[in-house]
Parts: structure tokens; sequence; C-alpha cells
């Protein structure tokens, strides 16, 4: 019998939510470079083959647009394409089938056509990978009109994003924090469900200031929030779901502290901590105690690994970020 | 042997430039109506692209790419598919949505800016134009590749030109075709000019059917001004999609050797890039008088079918301008309708708030001209 629940890490649940739906629907594939036999280079999609065989997981050609544009075709076609893109810093031969065909294939066809796909990625920094594996360019992919952005940062809400994100009659771009692939295992139902899209988790509840964060940074965030309770009571919001953005739970828990402060290891400069902040000047300026901090990465290529700590956020530099805050 | 199956170099044609049959051609077995039918469909496109260039000239239309001297191509092409096949038109392809059952009106609409004139009705196998160069081409890979997993028989046709080929997606899209034997049939309209650079300067292969073989399949180029070499070649590669013979792959790739006539569009002046000669040259070739003098000498026209025909033309093309200028101008909520499935919060606002000004401005002082 099968078991109800299982202790997993976040790749196991991405795994498990393909296997999921893949069971449950069969116009459900998965394709990519080395998503067959292989199982996934991160083994994303470990077994999926023995089980479903060569043509629902596709080991496909190594060509990142070919995969993308091929889904496209497949998805207006009626099927459910999950193609992969084995690290997010080789995403952008794809990023033309991206956002000039995926994201308006809705619109430009007036509703006839439709592209119901989820492009999964690992993206992110901290595990010792070589030039191009590290990089988190998600503003780009928020700024493309027609897209969704997913980014989970638990096992539980990993399975249960995906799941939503499959089942979602628009193109979800979904970014899995490598880093914290296989960080710690959480309890998993076996069976379906669904995490909605589009809806925050505030994981921290607190009453000093508001810190917006998603994926990967979420852990050194609470980190960072422990280490100043007694002193600073910090709330953390958690976004999930990056386009379209949860603006009500932004605004919601920013009107109750009055300070805020954004986490995000992609670069400053057009980061998705300028949104966050012009939502909250446009929204809630009244309630603005300070001015918002970002604790994010720097405005420069993704470094090679012996300095990649200096580039992430870890938890003090966010502790000091949220100090900048609240004693302004 | 089937007609795709030659070396690349050796050009399928039927018709000679006088439209009298070459020895040995291979005549492709079509009925007087049928025939009649594409002649008149290719007047049709002529007259309707003569008349978009006008209105664009007029202001009364924005930028449009005209696709005088490629009738031949995309009539007798799109005569070759069966009802359930898929169409994945480039932005040119007029011709083949007339034939397809996609209304002038409608073509019109789409240059004139109408949100509307990109909805393609659900009878109709036509995917949405592609304005980026090649992109289409995966998407009828993975279309045709669906419908193969699914058990189906459709074939799936590609239209793009002879600068598509440089692109990264003609050949990601060929190489899938290749690998997953997708029923897709390329069809390249080889016009000679990708706006001002020459097809030499798109590759320094002698063909472009020719890069066919690196897929693994076959590659065969057609005098694309003789639409009854097109028809035949087209209609072989549309068979062998549903049904390939042993050790065959189901993909083709078909080089239609041809001339725009005309500009890119009517943005540019392609006197600048190219020799008056050489347009005359190519107007030897025309494959409306071609199909036109084949026709008169099998005493299937005549000048009254042909006066009746050009009757027809005139009218229906004065009748799609004249309702799609009559079209009125679409509401704001239709930029806003199709983005996503379920209209988003931050849209939603940002839809009010272009109602808010349209209330307080008015539409006179939104609107330029």
């Amino acid at each position: 019998m099968a078991a109800e629940s299982e202790q997993l890490t976040l790749v196991q649940a991405v795994r498990d939510g393909l296997h999921t739906e893949m069971e449950r629907d069969e116009d459900v594939v998965v394709m990519g470079e080395d998503v067959g036999k292989n199982g996934g280079v991160f083994r994303a999609t470990e077994d999926l083959y023995e089980e479903f065989g060569e043509n629902r997981v596709i080991d496909t050609p190594l060509a990142e647009s070919g995969i993308v544009g091929t889904a496209i075709g497949m998805a207006a076609y009626g099927m459910r394409p999950i193609p992969e893109i084995q690290f997010m810093g080789f995403i952008y031969p794809a990023f033309d089938q991206i956002v000039s065909h995926a994201a308006r294939l809705r619109t430009r066809s007036r509703g006839r056509f439709t592209c119901p796909m989820v492009v999964r990625a690992p993206y992110g920094g901290g595990i010792r990978a070589p030039e191009h594996h590290s990089e988190s360019t998600e503003a780009m992919f928020v700024h493309q009109p027609g897209l969704k952005v997913v980014v989970p940062s638990t096992p539980y809400d990993t399975k249960g994003l995906l799941t939503s994100a499959i089942r979602d009659p628009d193109p979800v771009i979904f970014l899995e924090p490598k880093l914290i692939y296989r960080a710690f295992r959480e309890e998993v139902p076996a069976d379906s469900y669904e995490v909605p899209l589009g809806e925050a988790a505030v994981r921290r509840e607190g009453t000093d200031i508001s810190v917006y964060t998603w994926g990967a940074m979420t852990r050194p965030t609470l980190e960072a929030a422990e280490n100043l309770a007694g002193e600073i009571d910090v709330e953390v919001v958690d976004l999930r779901t990056l386009s379209p953005l949860p603006e009500g739970a932004i605004v919601d828990s920013f009107e109750k502290t009055g300070r805020a402060a954004v986490v995000h290891e992609a670069p400053k400069t057009g980061g998705l901590g300028a949104e966050i902040i012009a939502t909250l000047q446009e929204e809630s300026l009244l309630y603005q105690e300070a001015p918002v901090e970002r604790i994010t990465g720097f405005d420069t290529p993704f470094p090679l690994y012996a300095l990649e700590d200096y580039y992430l956020p870890e938890a003090a530099r966010i502790e000091t970020g949220i100090r900048n805050a609240v004693e302004f | 042997m089937s007609t795709i199956q030659r070396d690349p170099r050796d050009r399928v044609q039927v018709l000679d430039e006088a439209g009298r049959v070459l020895e040995d051609a291979d005549v492709p077995d079509l009925s007087e109506a049928k025939l009649v039918e594409m002649y008149e469909q290719m007047r049709l496109a002529r007259r309707f692209d003569e008349r978009a260039v006008s209105l664009q000239r007029q202001g009364r239309m924005g930028t449009f790419p005209p696709l005088s001297g490629q009738e031949g191509s995309q009539i007798a092409s799109a005569h070759a598919l069966e009802e359930d096949d898929w169409v994945f038109p480039s932005y040119r392809e007029h011709g083949v949505g007339l034939v397809r059952g996609l209304s002038l009106e409608r073509t019109l609409l789409y240059w004139m800016g109408h949100e509307q004139g990109s909805y393609v009705p659900e009878d109709v196998n036509v995917f949405s134009v592609a304005v980026p160069i090649a992109t289409q081409i995966p998407h009828a890979v993975g279309a045709a590749w669906a419908s193969r997993l699914r058990g189906e028989r459709n074939a799936f046709l590609c239209y793009f030109g002879d600068g598509a080929t440089s692109e990264g997606d003609f050949h990601e899209g060929l190489n899938f075709a290749g690998v997953f034997d997708t029923p897709t049939v390329f069809f390249c309209n080889n016009n000679q000019w990708a706006i001002s650079v020459p097809r030499e300067r798109q590759t320094a292969s002698a063909t472009l059917a020719q890069k066919a073989s690196a897929y693994g399949f076959e590659g065969v180029q057609v005098d694309g001004m003789d639409p009854l070499a097109v028809y035949k070649v087209t209609r072989d590669a549309v068979e062998k999609a549903r049904d390939p013979g042993a050790g065959e792959l189901r993909p083709t790739l078909i080089e239609a050797v041809q001339y725009r006539f005309g500009a890119h569009t009517t943005a540019d002046d392609p006197s600048v890039y190219r020799d008056a000669d050489e347009v005359e040259r190519w107007k030897q070739k025309d494959p409306i008088p071609r199909l036109e003098n084949y026709l008169r000498r099998r005493d299937v026209l005549d000048d009254g079918r042909v006066d009746a025909i050009e009757d027809r033309i005139e009218d229906r093309v004065a009748e799609a301008i004249e309702t799609a200028e009559a079209s009125t101008r679409p509401e704001p909520d239709e930029i806003f309708a199709h983005v996503y499935e379920g209209m988003p919060k931050r849209l939603r606002r940002q839809l009010e708030y272009v109602e808010s000004i349209r209330d307080r401005h008015g539409d006179d002082a939104l609107l330029e001209g």
C-alpha cells in the first residue's frame, strides 16, 4: 500500500509532482536534455522514463529553442508539455520562443490557441557550479506579460505549485532553487494537491518589519529573522509566485509593520525588489516609516565559485539590511 | 519513383514560361474545376495584394508584406492539403489563408491593426502568423509531433522564407523533425531576397533544398512560379508525411524557387537593392499567365471566362475592403482580454485606469487623427 505521505526533499517533490500529474493526465509529457534514461542531471525525472516510456519522457536533441519551440506547438495542439531547461543560465536560446510566442500565443490568436506549458529550470547560485549555471534572472520573465512565474521554497509547496502550474491554462516558468534541492526534507502527501498560484505565504509572523523573499533566499532570511528575535520582530513573506505578483499579501504585511526589506539573489538593478518597492510606494505610502532596503546580488555577472559566497545574500547581510531599515 | 526522391539540385518543373507542358513532365492529376479554382484564387491574391499596397500608400492601412509573384507557390501548395491538415504560416501567406478559408476581411483587419484580425476561426486549421523569422518552424514540428503521438494522420505544412534558413530555429526545427520523424512539410519560399540581403548572403550552399540531407530526409527544389510543379511536389510530400514508404522519414524540405515582384513590406524600397532588369527577368516566369496559357491551350479558359473571373475578383476585393474599413475601432478592453485565461488583478486595475482616462478626457482627446 502506498504511503499517504513521505518525507521528501525539494527535488524529490518535483519528481513526485511530475509523477502524479503524468499518472492523472496522459497529455502531460516531460521533455528536455537528459530527462529520460538519465533521469535528469539533478534526478528530477528519475524513473519516469521507465514508467511512462520514451514518448512521454522525451530525451531531446541539445537545443533549448527547439525544446521550447516544439513544446509550444505541442501545447497549442492540446498537450501539456513540461520542457526542462537544464540550468537557468542556458535558458536564453529559448528566451525568444518564451517571450515572443509562449507568452503571447493566447493574445495573438484572441484565445483560439493557448500554451499550457511549464518550463522548468533550476536557478540560482551557491552550489559551486561552473559559469552560466547560477543565474536567477526571474525579473526578465516577470516583465513579460502572458507568463506566470513561480518559485517554490519548500518540498510541500513544490509539489503543490507544480501541480497547479501543470494544470494552469497559461505558460508558467517554474524556477527551482537548486541550492535547496536537497537541503532538507518535509512531509509531502502522496496524493496530488494544489497550492494555488498567485498567493504568498507568511513564513514567520512579525510586527516590526516585513521582509519579502522567495526561493532559495527564504531560508537565510528566516535564519536572520530568528537571529534578530527578541530585538526585532521580523515578518517573512515568501512570495512563491512572482507573476502575477501577490500584491495583496505584500501590501497587507507592510501596512501592519510599516517597514520593509526585499531579499533576492538576482542583481539589484531592475530586479524584482524594485517592483515590490514601487508597489508599496503606490499602495501604502502613508504607512511607510523608513526607506525599503534591498539586499540583493550585485550588478555583476554571477561570479565563479570562489567568490560566490560574497555575492549571495546570507543571514549576516540580511540581518544588517533589516537593522538599517528598522534603525532609520 | 516519387517526385521528391531526386537530387535536390534537380528542380522540378511541369510548365515552361509560356505555360506549355515540358517534355517528360509529371503533370499532376487535377480536375479542370480545381485548376480553374486555383487560377481564380491566384488572380484574387494578386488583385488583393495590389489593392492592399494601395491602401497602405493612401494611409488607410499599416505596413503590409506584399506577395505578388508568389501566388503559384502559395495557392498550389495549400491545395495539396486535406481539410484536417494544418498550416503554420509566416506573415506573407495571405494566399494560403485564402485557400484554407481565412477571409480577406480578416487579413485586412490584421494589417489595419485590429486585434480581431488575429483570430483564426475554429474551423480553419491555420496557426497564427509569426512575424519573428523561423520561429514558427519548431511550432509546426511540435504540433505535428503531438498529432502523431495521438495517432492521427494529419500533415503540417510550414512556410518560411530563404532568410529563415539562416536562423537557429530552422536548424533546430528540422533537426527535431528528423529525429522524431514528425509529419511536417517545410516549405521554403525562396524569393531571393531577405528584405535587402540576397540569398547568396544567407548560405554558401548551392541550394536550400540540400540542407535537408543534414537532417536525414529529402529536400527537393521546385520551380515556385510553376503552380503545377508546386502542387505535385507538395502533394507528394504531404502523402509521404502521412504514409512514408519503408525506410523513409516523414518530413520533407521543399525549396520553392521564386521571386517577390514588390517590396519586402511597404516600408522598404526594393529599387535600392536590386536591378529593374532582374525584376523583369523574373516577371517572365509569372505564375498567373503561365497557368492561364496552359488552361487556354486546353480550352478550359477563354476570354469570356477570364473576364467573368476578373469581375468576380474585383467585386470580392472591393467588398472585403469595404467591410474591413467599416469595422469600428475596437474597444481598449481588447488589449487586456486575452493575456491570460483569467484577468489578474493588476491587469484589471490597468483596464479600469484606461476607462477612467477615457471618461475624463474623452476618446477625441486621446486618439490621434
